[in-house]
């Protein structure tokens, strides 16, 4: 099927997938704010929702039909094309960075033919997901500005100033594993990965790092300065109600499902199974792909629960402390392992 | 009419529409945001033309960095067009003469290049990819590319010196 010689298959394709990708984002964001509520309750000895269906199953339903049914107040003195467009943007950042994660591994067709699971597997990978990142403070910073309310635009500085931050640093810890693998590409990432062994065995510091700086780019505890309810006046959305305060904190949760999905890949050999060798298993490729995919989301899942453990175990740092870990202490130590990552690879090449 | 080339219409008016828009834009915050814009409708002829590393670090450095520190500036100062200077109307008339002139100079400049039979080598090239532009860059353009470097490096030292002082 070929229209302006356009190969409509193709499209049609990745349209499926990308529509599954965004479906399976949001199914994963709803769960995990229900996972949130249930840990906390977990840690500090409750029982957590436990109205809506068994063992309150049904709260994220019941959450996000009552965000929907609220009242929406645009505030007069705000600028209203901005103001809706805060939280668009911050849910289209969310949502863009899953096209270059390899999802499962590539479906073999009886024909022969390779459908990698994976939206685009572009050369730039990782570097796409690092431009989304950059581009992901605007939803903060129009939201915050557009809202007319001095603390908004207080708060909206401070996130995008700390996200702006820590990019750096994450950055700077992802230069040595792109040292082993030698592409940006994410499919050859996990392909040297199931070769020579997952990164965090050669990289654990810098895991580490890339670890705290996802966790100050999802505005998360200890980092969540830009959402501090009872001591910074709630932040860059303090004006907004209904599904556009939705949004805000459901990008929050999304951005947390696809920095786990990062995570996983790059440090994690993403959908590899680790001890063995399942290539010799037989298996049908539809249940490779299966597999592979079910893999990859455990340990996805583990990441979130790590998210929310940290959530309801340590308090929030204080603005200066912030900064000063960011620039001050994780990008030396980011500069630092990458210098010696590199010497010790220049030794032992020799 | 091929993808590439509806695409490449696309961008194209994207572009020069957001571009407009920047400069026409009464609010300077409208004119950040239609810049992006305009970043972004580059970006993408970037990708047509396969130079995917050019793509990204134009949306990396100029989208996601500086136009932030534009935003920062113009959201921190509260610019609206109350307090926006005007400027005389002779030194709006001398800005036309003299932008007016650079147009004749970049069209004098640029008729007799040798562009009119080479053409845009679309989807194919590869010189873009990370790997031909990072080997380029380490062994043919390996002095410039150094000394530009120490010039950020000098410019970053600059600015914590300014930043320093009281």
């Amino acid at each position: 099927m070929i229209l302006l010689s356009i190969d409509l298959w193709f499209i049609l394709g990745k349209a499926i997938l990308i529509a599954a990708i965004i479906g399976l984002s949001f199914f994963i964001a709803m769960y995990t704010t229900y996972a949130e509520r249930k840990v906390a309750a977990w840690l500090q000895d409750r029982r957590g929702p436990n109205r809506a269906g068994p063992f309150g199953i049904f709260q994220p339903l019941a959450d996000g039909g009552k965000l929907f049914f609220k009242e929406e107040i645009i505030p007069l003195a705000s600028n209203k094309i901005l103001f809706i467009l805060g939280p668009g943007l911050a849910m289209i950042t969310a949502l863009v960075t899953s096209t270059v994660i390899p999802w499962a591994a590539p479906f073999v067709t009886k024909g022969g033919s390779v459908i990698p699971m994976q939206v685009a597997d572009v050369d730039m990978g990782i570097l796409l997901v690092f431009s989304v990142v950059s581009v992901g403070v605007y939803g903060i910073m129009i939201g915050g500005w557009a809202s007319n309310n001095k603390f908004s635009l207080m708060a909206a500085i401070r996130g995008a100033s700390q996200m702006v931050s820590y990019e750096l640093p994450m950055g700077l810890a992802l230069i040595a594993v792109l040292f082993m693998t030698g592409s940006l590409q994410m499919s050859e990432i996990v392909r040297s990965q199931v070769e020579n062994g997952w990164h965090i065995i050669y990289q654990p510091l810098g895991f580490i790092i890339f670890f705290v700086c996802a966790l100050a780019e999802c505005n998360r505890t200890p980092f969540d300065l830009p959402e501090a309810e009872n001591e910074l006046n709630f932040g860059y959305h303090q004006e907004y109600s209904s599904m556009k305060l939705g949004f805000y904190l459901f990008a929050e949760y999304i951005n947390m499902f696809i920095s786990s999905a990062v995570m996983a890949t790059v440090y994690f050999g993403g959908y590899d199974i680790p001890f063995v060798d399942e290539s010799t298993w037989g298996l049908s490729p539809f249940w490779m792909s299966m597999i592979s995919f079910g893999v990859l989301m455990a340990k996805i899942s583990f990441f979130l629960f790590v998210f929310l453990w940290i959530r309801w175990t340590i308090p929030r740092f204080r603005y200066d402390q912030l900064m000063n870990l960011g620039w001050k202490k994780l990008i030396p130590l980011a500069l630092a392992n990458m210098i010696i990552s590199a010497a010790v690879m220049l030794l032992l090449k020799k | 009419m091929g993808i590439t080339q509806i695409l490449f219409w696309f961008l194209s008016v994207v572009a020069l529409f957001s571009a407009l828009m920047v400069i026409t834009s009464k609010n300077p915050v409208y004119s950040v945001l239609w810049l992006i814009v305009t970043f972004f409708a580059i970006s993408g002829h970037y990708i047509l033309l396969n130079a995917q590393f050019l793509a990204i670090v134009n949306i990396i450095v100029y989208a996601g960095a500086i136009m932030v520190l534009f935003l920062f500036v113009i959201m921190l100062m509260n610019l609206n067009k109350e307090t926006e200077p005007q400027k005389s109307r002779w030194l709006k008339m001398a800005g036309a003469v003299a932008g007016g002139c650079l147009l004749l100079v970049l069209v004098a400049a640029l008729k007799d290049t040798d562009m009119k039979d080479q053409q845009a080598l679309v989807n194919e090239g590869n010189i873009g990819l990370i790997k031909n532009l990072g080997k380029e860059l380490f062994t043919t353009y390996v002095v410039p590319f150094e000394i530009s470097s120490v010039l950020f490096l000098s410019a970053m030292v600059g600015a914590v010196v300014i930043g320093k002082k009281e």
